[in-house]
């Protein structure tokens, strides 16, 4: 997907910037926006560079590091953290050999926090790429992972 | 018991399909629209009054009274946006609303806009709420096909038009200041007031900013009357309330019920109780920014007049069970690192004092906190909540200073607890 591609979608409009800028990152098999990128989106919209790398700092779902395929986001909210979210977390970083924040060797999934993603009522919960997955146990954690390696191959 | 659980805004759920207007149409959809349109505005907000309906975003402001507002401001174009940048941990009324039923959110919208003589109207939704995000856009659509949005709508000669607009991860958006910002294309942080929205909003026009619950309540109003919607409640608080239950319960989910239900129904009746037969120890209500309560106030009714004895109010309606398993200040530290990570960093007081309370908290939890460490975070959290320049700010605080008041000892206790050990 081309930059002037998704503007065009969104409507060119700053306060359609964010929405576009999202979709372009998630297009992307490393989850995240270069130089280029930030450079290519001001052109675009004849933002000054500035305005438009204050988006990317200011606002958590943006990268400018390359991340992995799959972006694990995990909650540690509090209905989430009384409902054993640290086990999540422990079962993911045993699961993949990474620790949080890190990306596996392969590229395929980054491990991240995320703020409550309004999933409470199926705590602990996780968000996977556009999926939602609550009520999580480790059995299906693991399943969660396996079947994403596989499709992911 | 069940007299108490009332199906108004979420009566469609699971009955129409999101993506159908058809659906809501065939269950009396865009009725109450046809019916406002031969209104005249001004009858329109009459009515919203005599409903007493108030945002339900957690501010409770009068909906009726931000609607003529707007109507009397001058300027043009006026705005309709809708707050739905459902940020604060424990709350998921909105993401239901939007992803179940998502015309009722929209043609409470139009409504509104044809009442305050609005333009334009924004659904601003959060990043992390795709699928929300697919089915409003897909519904937005839909309403223009049928000419429900657009120009001469219903050829009645009103003109209105609405997008979608993504937010891309920021808590504080749902701060109504920071969330025009965001709409503008800008990082989302607060600026002073007044001017308020209904003056000087979006793109510095007339706005009113609404939360998704409190526009969905709207064609409801319309359909029956205020005075019979107001009629549904207490006294203080009228119309039905949607419930985020969450933390330690049997049946998590969410619940509309009338005013008239007290905490302790819901947690127990509703919400069966805390699983393994353990006890309620505390009860987080609206989520991280709301009081953290004890077991003995279970009993209060959700009514404003009611939770107001006590500086209470049950906001936008999450309720977050935690069982006696729980420590106070485990809990602490996770709410005070959340804020701590969404603080926008504008305002001094909110900005450092957040990194502040963080390390005071980590001496009691290491137990080397003082008497005067006690007082130094208590005379913090008094600065952060007079001084700071947004809602962030000045309620981060409050779950601290609801667990000094109400579980004292869990924090007090810790004072000098290292010097025990040795």
């Amino acid at each position: 997907m081309e930059v002037k591609e998704v503007l065009d979608k969104y409507g060119n409009s700053p306060g359609r910037l964010l929405g576009a800028m999202l979709e372009y990152q998630r297009s992307k098999p490393q989850n995240y926006l270069t130089k280029e990128d930030i450079q290519a989106f001001a052109k675009e919209t004849g933002l000054p560079v500035s305005r438009v790398y204050s988006l990317v700092t200011f606002y958590s779902l943006f990268s400018e590091v390359p991340r992995g395929r799959y972006i694990i986001q995990v909650c540690r909210d509090v209905p989430c953290h009384v409902n054993g979210s640290v086990n999540v977390v422990a079962e993911l970083e045993g699961l993949l050999g990474i620790k949080m924040g890190q990306t596996t060797e392969d590229g395929m999934f980054t491990l991240e926090y995320t703020s409550c993603i309004g999933c409470c009522e199926m705590a602990p919960a996780m968000q996977i790429g556009e999926t939602v997955y609550g009520n999580l146990t480790p059995e299906k954690i693991a399943s969660i992972i396996g079947e994403l390696r596989r499709a992911g191959k | 018991m069940s007299n108490k659980v009332k199906k108004l805004l979420t009566a469609r759920f699971g009955v129409v399909s999101p993506d159908s207007i058809e659906d809501y149409i065939k269950n009396g959809g865009y009725a109450s629209l046809k019916k406002a349109l031969g209104m005249d505005p001004e009858a329109i907000i009459t009515e919203v009054k005599a409903s007493g309906l108030r945002g339900r975003g957690g501010a409770g402001f009068p909906t009726g009274i931000k609607m003529e507002s707007v109507r009397r401001a001058t300027g043009s174009p006026k705005y309709v946006v809708c707050n739905a940048d459902e940020g604060e941990p424990g709350n998921f009324k909105d993401r239901y609303l939007m992803e179940k039923d998502p015309h009722q959110l929209l043609e409470g919208m139009i409504i509104s806009a044809f009442a305050a003589g609005a333009d334009y109207g924004a659904i601003f939704v959060r990043g992390e709420y795709i699928n929300s995000i697919k089915i409003l856009d897909n519904a937005i659509k839909q309403a223009r096909k049928a000419g429900f949005l657009g120009k001469n709508i219903l050829g009645t000669g009103f003109d209105f038009e609405m997008d979608v607009y993504s937010g891309a991860g920021s808590y504080v958006c749902g701060e109504e200041f920071a969330l025009l910002a965001a709409l503008e294309g800008k990082p989302a942080r607060s600026t002073f007031k007044p001017p308020f929205p209904t003056t000087e909003g979006l793109n510095g026009k007339p706005t009113q900013i609404n939360n998704v619950e409190t526009f969905a309540n709207i064609p409801h109003i319309i359909d029956m009357g205020g005075a019979a919607y107001a009629a549904l409640g207490t006294e203080a608080s009228t119309g039905t309330k949607l419930i985020s239950l969450s933390g330690n319960v049997n049946h998590p989910g969410l619940y509309e019920v009338t005013y008239d239900i007290t905490l302790r129904e819901i947690i127990e009746e509703l919400g069966g109780g805390v699983p393994g037969g353990r006890a309620v120890k505390m009860v987080q209500l609206g989520g991280p920014s709301g009081p953290i309560i004890p077991p003995s106030l279970l009993d209060l009714k959700i009514d404003a007049n009611e939770m107001r004895k006590y500086n209470l109010s049950i906001a936008s309606g999450a309720i977050i069970v935690i069982d006696d398993r729980a420590d106070a200040l485990d809990i602490l530290v996770r709410i005070m690192e959340f804020f701590h990570h969404e603080s926008c960093g504008k305002c001094t007081p909110c900005r450092e004092g957040l990194g502040q309370v963080l390390g005071l908290l980590d001496k009691f939890v290491d137990g080397t906190a003082t008497e005067a460490d006690l007082k130094l975070l208590r005379n913090l959290l008094d600065v952060m909540s007079q001084a700071s320049l947004c809602g962030l700010g000045q309620a981060a605080p409050t779950a601290i200073k609801t667990i000094l008041q109400y579980f004292g000892d869990e924090l007090c206790g810790r004072i000098g607890a290292a010097k025990e050990v040795k």
